[in-house]
């Protein structure tokens, strides 16, 4: 595998990012959101094909299984029992979310230039693009208001972390591996309960229903 | 397989099994079960019966131990209150099994020596104890637990992004093994990439420092604790806060073995005092009985991270604050619950002649008052005076006095509110009978604070002096 097939991984991982930030339709975003997943976790294969250690290939499996199979399905369900489709009426309209986006995009590049690293992961785009995706995924849950789409940053924020992770030299073992793929699983899991009991409670998934808890 | 082990497999396995079970009462002999073999376990740890155990993964060190120990103690206190509750109030199956799942979790993270480890264990408590939040099925439960779902895991995520950065900065030393155990870590320190390790160090102190309920972090903290049944707030405040505060002391102890002492505890101190302000500035005029001790408690998280921060004596008060602060909140909260039961409302303004009303319980509420003010001669004074003294000991005078004067401005908040509640008129409502076993829990944690204020046992002092070593400078 050359730099140049990695490059290219890491542009659509990017353009992804803002895809789902400038998606209205929340089934888009969690598309995208899964299809990001699932290439971030084939990239551990790859590594696998060249240098020979199969636990990575085992790795590389489970992580496209669950992001892209098994936590959209679970959000599709949380998404018809709501009966909602688009994001209505976001704090920062999908337009102006993209254009931030962009802008945060290019501040991960300069950050991670600052940091020199010195770490070049699979190729020079790996660092700064894992950063801009957790940068993505945070802009993304304080724009929206839908719970749903709260729960789609976090996840774009966590296929940055993985990838962020990937640019490492050496190996976390194998077990705390599977223990961060199980909490991510678990955290899906318990949010999209929250979510179906917020739908029940108020009618609809919009968080700033939320608003009785407050100081003063 | 170390015996340690068995700390967080048999109260997974415990709550697997409970949920088999029929009856409320069964389940509660079960987390019983649970609760005194854990704090029997740890005990037996503290005097040395059983070994600290030498796995790289999975060992225990000073620090961890006194984690531990505190949340040992806190459920087992808060299952003998559980056990008070009438018989239809006993806790049903998923609370119970979510309940030894959380314990398990905590405990996992005293055990970490592994950072990503360490995290994975942190992210687990959150998922482990929103459903306990969640219990009482309210739109403010919901909310509540839906904020402390979203920030504590966004502010964990943050923390594993610094996790990554720390071994992308002692990366080049490690020459391909994994740096991220926290013994290597340590030993590589003194070759770390120092911006990295900075922006690591910053990146896991706002993470777990939101969980941690460090100010301006805290958002989700008042509300969690007010909206959650009693006994889980007790182990929210006294317990789970510590297991985010280990988080923060894991980088801080690493950054001082890289000479960055100084940078750090800059940084945990411009933390701390801020929890300290935002709480003093909450806790005035505050109307809801839970929110003020939610309040109170970042409070104290702030005291932890100035007194760490102030190193030698400063350390030695934060460690055994971790200890006292938590025994005397979960005491405060378990009373809480009662004040809840017999007037239906946790506003300060409706409830008037505790004393009157139920004699018991305003008895725990004042001394619990006294004992959380830091007022001799319970244990939270001592661990608070050390605290000073390690602040005036580092030459930080002015934080000194910043912190006596919010400590100050605390206090009269908080016993204005409390004594407002106990006294007053009386309404010749009848008194509520409580029974012994309602006094085992809050009244226990309260003697050991007391103990710990009058005649401290030499084997805890001794594992306080040397947790506090972990963190001094190294040349």
């Amino acid at each position: 595998m050359n730099a140049a097939f990695f490059d290219g991984a890491f542009v659509l991982i990017l353009l992804l990012n803002l895809a789902t930030l400038g998606s209205s339709r929340i089934d888009t975003a969690i598309k995208a959101v899964a299809l990001q997943g699932a290439m971030s976790g084939l990239m551990p294969a790859t590594f696998a094909l060249r240098t020979g250690e199969w636990h990575l290939l085992a790795l590389s499996v489970a992580a496209m299984f669950i992001k892209g199979v098994i936590i959209p399905l679970m959000l599709f369900r949380a998404l018809r029992e709501a009966g909602v489709r688009r994001e209505a009426s976001p704090y920062l309209g999908f337009t102006s979310s993209v254009v931030v986006g962009t802008a945060l995009t290019i501040m991960c590049f300069a950050l991670s230039d600052a940091l020199g690293t010195g770490i070049m992961g699979a190729s020079r785009l790996h660092v700064p693009v894992a950063l801009s995706t957790i940068a993505a995924g945070a802009l993304l849950m304080v724009v929206r208001r839908k719970a749903v789409t709260q729960i789609v940053g976090y996840l774009l924020m966590e296929n940055g972390i993985f990838l962020l992770s990937l640019a490492l030299p050496a190996d976390v073992p194998a077990p705390i591996e599977v223990g961060i793929l199980l909490d991510l699983i678990v955290a899906v899991f318990v949010m999209g309960i929250a979510v179906f009991h917020i739908n029940r409670e108020f009618d609809s998934m919009a968080v700033h229903n939320l608003g009785e808890l407050k100081e003063l | 397989m170390t015996l340690l082990l068995l700390l967080c497999i048999l109260p997974v396995l415990l709550g697997g099994g409970v949920l088999a079970l029929r009856g409320p009462a069964a389940r509660w002999y079960v987390l019983l079960l649970a609760a005194v073999s854990n704090a029997a376990t740890a005990l037996a740890v503290l005097l040395g019966g059983i070994g600290r155990g030498t796995q790289r993964l999975f060992a225990i060190d000073d620090v961890a131990l006194i984690v531990l120990l505190a949340t040992a103690i806190v459920f087992l206190a808060v299952v003998l209150h559980i056990g008070t509750h009438r018989e239809r109030d006993k806790p049903e199956a998923l609370f119970t099994a979510c309940l030894l799942w959380f314990l398990a979790s905590m405990n996992l993270v005293a055990l970490a020596q592994h950072l990503a480890l360490l995290w994975v264990a942190i992210e687990t408590t959150t998922l482990a104890s929103a459903p306990l939040i969640y219990h009482h099925r309210s739109r403010r439960s919901l909310e509540a637990v839906w904020k402390y779902l979203l920030l504590c895991s966004v502010g964990i995520a943050i923390a594993l992004v610094g996790t990554l950065l720390l071994s992308f900065a002692v990366a080049r030393a490690a020459h391909g093994a994994d740096p991220l155990y926290l013994k290597s870590m340590l030993g590589m320190a003194a070759h770390a990439d120092l911006p990295l390790l900075r922006a690591g160090f910053l990146f896991m102190l706002v993470g777990y420092g939101t969980k941690m309920g460090l100010a301006p972090m805290h958002a989700w903290l008042p509300d969690a604790h007010s909206e959650a049944p009693s006994p889980v707030s007790a182990l929210l405040s006294g317990a789970l806060l510590n297991c985010a505060f280990l988080g923060v002391l894991r980088v801080f102890q690493v950054c001082s073995a890289a000479g960055l002492h100084d940078f750090a505890a800059g940084w945990l101190i411009t933390f701390g005092v801020i929890s300290l302000f935002v709480s003093a500035a909450l806790l005035v005029q505050q109307r809801d009985y839970k929110r003020m001790l939610a309040f109170s408690s970042i409070e104290h998280m702030g005291l932890l991270a100035v007194g760490t921060a102030a190193g030698g004596l400063g350390a030695q008060g934060a460690m055994l604050h971790m200890l006292t602060h938590g025994f005397t909140k979960g005491s405060l909260f378990l009373t809480a619950g009662n004040i809840l039961q017999h007037y239906g409302t946790k506003q300060v303004n409706k409830v008037r002649a505790l004393l009157e009303r139920a004699p018991r319980d305003a008895f725990f509420w004042i001394v619990g008052l006294i004992a959380i003010s830091g007022i001799p001669p319970f244990g939270t004074f001592l661990s608070e005076f050390l605290i000073i003294r390690g602040l005036f000991d580092a030459e930080r005078g002015l934080v000194a006095g910043a912190v006596l004067v919010l400590l100050t401005l605390v206090f009269a908040a908080m016993s204005s509110i409390m004594l407002r509640m106990t006294f007053g008129p009386s309404r010749h409502e009848r008194a509520v009978r409580s029974s012994l076993w309602q006094w085992a829990g809050t009244g226990g944690l309260l003697a050991v604070v007391l103990l710990l204020g009058v005649q401290p046992p030499h084997a805890l002092m001794d594992l306080v002096a040397a947790a506090a070593q972990l963190f001094e400078v190294r040349p």
